[in-house]
């Protein structure tokens, strides 16, 4: 429980919070800004005339949108920013009305850590196990599917209830059980009332928890970070013209690794021309490195002129394996139902190519992530389905590379992004 | 008075690794967008936002030299809307950077959408801020540009915090807040129709202390007045007016002299300093670090109108 890696991660944390309308997350975040002094006295100043004498409501400060005020919700992804002396955070905050599927997989992917909200106040606590809200369930849920590392859960409201040490204990059991059950790790569960700050950021004197406070737990999490052992997977983003023509400059082809790492005379091949070539030259933001590895851009001379553009992978030899057909998870996100056998537009690293969904094989319940028969997948919808791409891709399951294993599926009509797609096996 | 600090001085415990990762996104955007779109071009005003995206590009496209500088040309050219009213000395740092770097620079004038009759000014003196978006829009069209890099900053104002990195406009330049395209890992939408365009946003994830930090960390030239300086100012609603042709004192109102810095710079007529003595990037890093007032509601007096105005520009088309 609560457990902390040795060494701190200095790198920038993205966590999204989830929780409904009323759990207080509104609250928490504007307490995380507040406390860490990201709120400037202006926009206090606002704050302090809508309340009108009242104590201020810090959730407004994350109401970005006039028709989000108009309908009292929030209707978006918002980003915050906030920093303490240890870390930078970047928060997505995702809202938790009926949209919450498409808002949840939008701010979980790319995240490292999901903050996932529990309303004390909503839960009979003397029942023993203490039963879970759907929605704790279903964020939690979600988070973990989209692989997003760290899942922490903040109990909140802990303010309105009678014995918060024994209410708390009880809540924890459940939240640890249900996460055992459901496969997930959990790196914390954590008391705070986010209206009066407990614990938030300053950690809480008193003798029924002695684990940190929400922040402090944040500034020690690490960062979702690819292997930087193994083969090399490259995705070529963009080939630099520079000294084209000249017969002087070989063109650069510029790449985020999505795994492994590239020095100088490694041998590599390219996809989707099977060439071999040797790596001349590693570069970086303009200069030549020694190497680099996962998670950097990298730009690569070759010895030898081959024929790459943008949409190609670069890979240690002998590691790629296309396929034209793979099973995958689908995050259904338009509001316009999935419809077997149309063509879609699909983006793979950066190449894009027409598919189709040539079945749906299940739909997932979203609090319980069982499989339920369906034949059809609506707007904030999750299955399995099967995917029949034009042009064989080098998938990899998005379980072992978020990069080879996720793609996005765009309407060809209306270039909506509609789904989002994590690749479980070759089919 | 101002000693001089070092980054390292003001900020011991965070190690900076943030801005390496900062970097390191910005410099993927602006790779993505060169190569995704057909016609790009990039922003450029002489404002300090503009200025980091401008040094990412460099870093993103050209090679680093011995001394510093950077070899090669930018894929795409640099686009400024002049309102006319822009302060004088940056229009003129604006003009020696594009010559020293040997980009290409397009400017889009107000005045000639004055003259088209596509822009009506209310009164001879009237902010011409909002007015930029008609000759921004013009200029997309005759240079059929499809994609515009753009500094803005999620951290600047609340409408801005729901943006996206890669930012539709329809075929009228309107951004529609509720259709928004889920953006979701760095698996970037970037499918537009004829006539639509995109805005791309490098440095959407940094907040005005990171600005700050980069450009002390890399030396980024800037215009003069973004440091502490003596300037003619009238003290008018809690903010600091400069004195200029277009902005007169009005009745009642003293003209003093105060030692200011401008924390952004756009539109004469909508754009105020404040009271600082800091002298360097470094200095202007320890003043944000205590700052209790945000950037815009310092500086903009566009942003005091209501608590939706950037929201409502945005959807016309603002940038």
């Amino acid at each position: 429980m609560n457990t902390t890696p040795p060494l701190p991660d200095h790198r920038a944390l993205r966590f999204l919070t989830a929780g409904s309308v009323d759990d207080g997350k509104s609250t928490l975040i504007g307490r995380l800004l507040y406390d860490s002094r990201a709120i400037l006295a202006d926009q206090l100043d606002t704050l302090e005339r809508k309340a009108a004498g009242a104590p201020i409501d810090l959730s407004l400060l994350t109401d970005g949108l006039e028709a989000e005020r108009e309908q009292g919700i929030t209707i978006d992804v918002a980003y915050r920013y906030f920093a303490t002396k240890a870390r930078k955070f970047i928060i997505a905050d995702a809202p938790g009305h009926e949209q919450y599927t498409r808002n949840m997989v939008t701010a979980a992917a790319g995240s490292d850590a999901a903050v996932v909200l529990v309303d004390i106040t909503k839960l009979d606590t003397s029942a023993r196990p203490v039963s879970l809200l759907p929605q704790t369930r279903r964020h939690a849920l979600l988070a973990h599917l989209l692989r997003v590392p760290s899942i922490v859960f903040a109990v909140n409201k802990l303010d309105a209830v009678g014995h918060p040490g024994r209410a708390y204990a009880a809540v924890r059991d459940a939240l640890l059980g249900f996460a055992q059950a459901a496969g997930i790790r959990v790196a914390g569960i954590v008391p705070v009332s986010a209206l009066r700050g407990d614990n938030v950021t300053q950690p809480m004197a008193t003798d029924w928890y002695d684990g940190p406070s929400l922040l402090q737990l944040l500034e020690r999490l690490p960062t979702a970070q690819e292997r930087k052992d193994g083969a090399l997977l490259v995705p070529v983003q963009y080939v630099a013209r520079e000294g084209e023509g000249t017969g002087k400059q070989p063109r650069t082809l510029w790449g985020r690794i999505a795994h492994g790492r590239v020095k100088a005379g490694d041998a590599v091949q390219l996809f989707p021309s099977g060439e071999l070539a040797s790596v001349a030259e590693v570069r970086r933001a303009g200069a030549v490195v020694a190497f680099a590895e996962a998670g950097q851009s990298a730009g690569l001379v070759l010895d030898r002129q081959i024929d790459v553009s943008r949409g190609d992978w670069i890979a240690s030899p002998r590691t790629i394996r296309p396929v034209q057909r793979f099973s995958a998870t689908l995050a259904w996100l338009d509001t316009e139902p999935a419809v077997v056998g149309r063509k879609y537009w699909v983006r793979h690293g950066n190449r894009w190519v027409q598919a189709r969904i040539s079945a749906i094989d299940h739909r997932l319940d979203i609090h319980t992530l069982e499989e339920t028969d369906a034949h059809e997948l609506a707007v904030n919808d999750i299955g399995h389905v099967t995917i029949e791409v034009q042009q064989p891709l080098p998938v990899e399951s998005y379980e072992t590379n978020r990069v080879g294993g996720a793609l996005i599926v765009v309407d060809p009509a209306s270039n909506r992004t509609s789904g989002a797609l994590l690749v479980r096996a070759a089919a | 008075m101002n000693a001089r600090l070092s980054i390292d001085q003001l900020l011991p415990e965070l190690d900076h690794t943030h801005l390496d990762w900062l970097e390191e996104e910005a410099i993927f955007i602006l790779r993505e967008t060169a190569a995704a779109f057909e016609r790009p071009a990039l922003l450029f005003s002489g404002g300090k936002d503009s200025c980091v995206v401008l040094r990412l590009a460099e870093k993103a496209f050209k090679s680093r030299q011995a001394d510093g500088s950077y070899k090669g040309r930018l894929p795409f050219p640099l686009l400024h809307v002049d309102t006319g009213h822009n302060f004088p000395e940056v229009i003129e740092f604006r003009d020696r950077r594009v010559a020293e770097m040997g980009e290409r620079l397009v400017v889009g004038h107000l005045e000639d959408s004055i003259r088209r009759g596509t822009v009506r000014l209310a009164h001879p003196l009237e902010s011409r801020n909002g007015h930029q978006t008609v000759t921004l829009l013009e200029a997309i069209e005759e240079h059929r540009f499809d994609v515009l890099l753009g500094g803005a900053r999620r951290d600047e104002e609340k409408a801005r915090a729901k943006e996206r990195i890669f930012s539709h406009r329809d075929s009228f330049g309107q951004w529609q807040p509720k259709e928004q395209r889920p953006e979701l890992w760095t698996l970037f939408n970037t499918r537009i129709r004829p006539g639509e365009h995109m805005r791309a946003f490098p440095i959407s994830n940094w907040t005005e202390l990171d600005v700050w930090l980069y450009i002390a960390r890399e030396n980024i030239p800037l215009p003069d007045l973004y440091y502490a300086h003596d300037r003619q100012v009238m003290r008018r609603k809690g903010l600091l007016v400069p004195l200029t042709e277009v902005t007169p004192p009005e009745a009642g109102e003293t003209v003093e002299t105060a030692q200011v810095r401008f924390r952004t710079v756009g539109d004469m007529t909508c754009t105020c300093p404040v009271e600082s003595d800091a002298a360097t990037a470094a200095d202007i890093v320890a003043e944000t670090l205590k700052a209790t007032v945000s950037e815009r509601g310092a500086t903009r007096m566009d942003d005091r109108t209501s608590d939706a105005s950037m929201e409502r520009r945005k959807k016309e088309g603002y940038f």
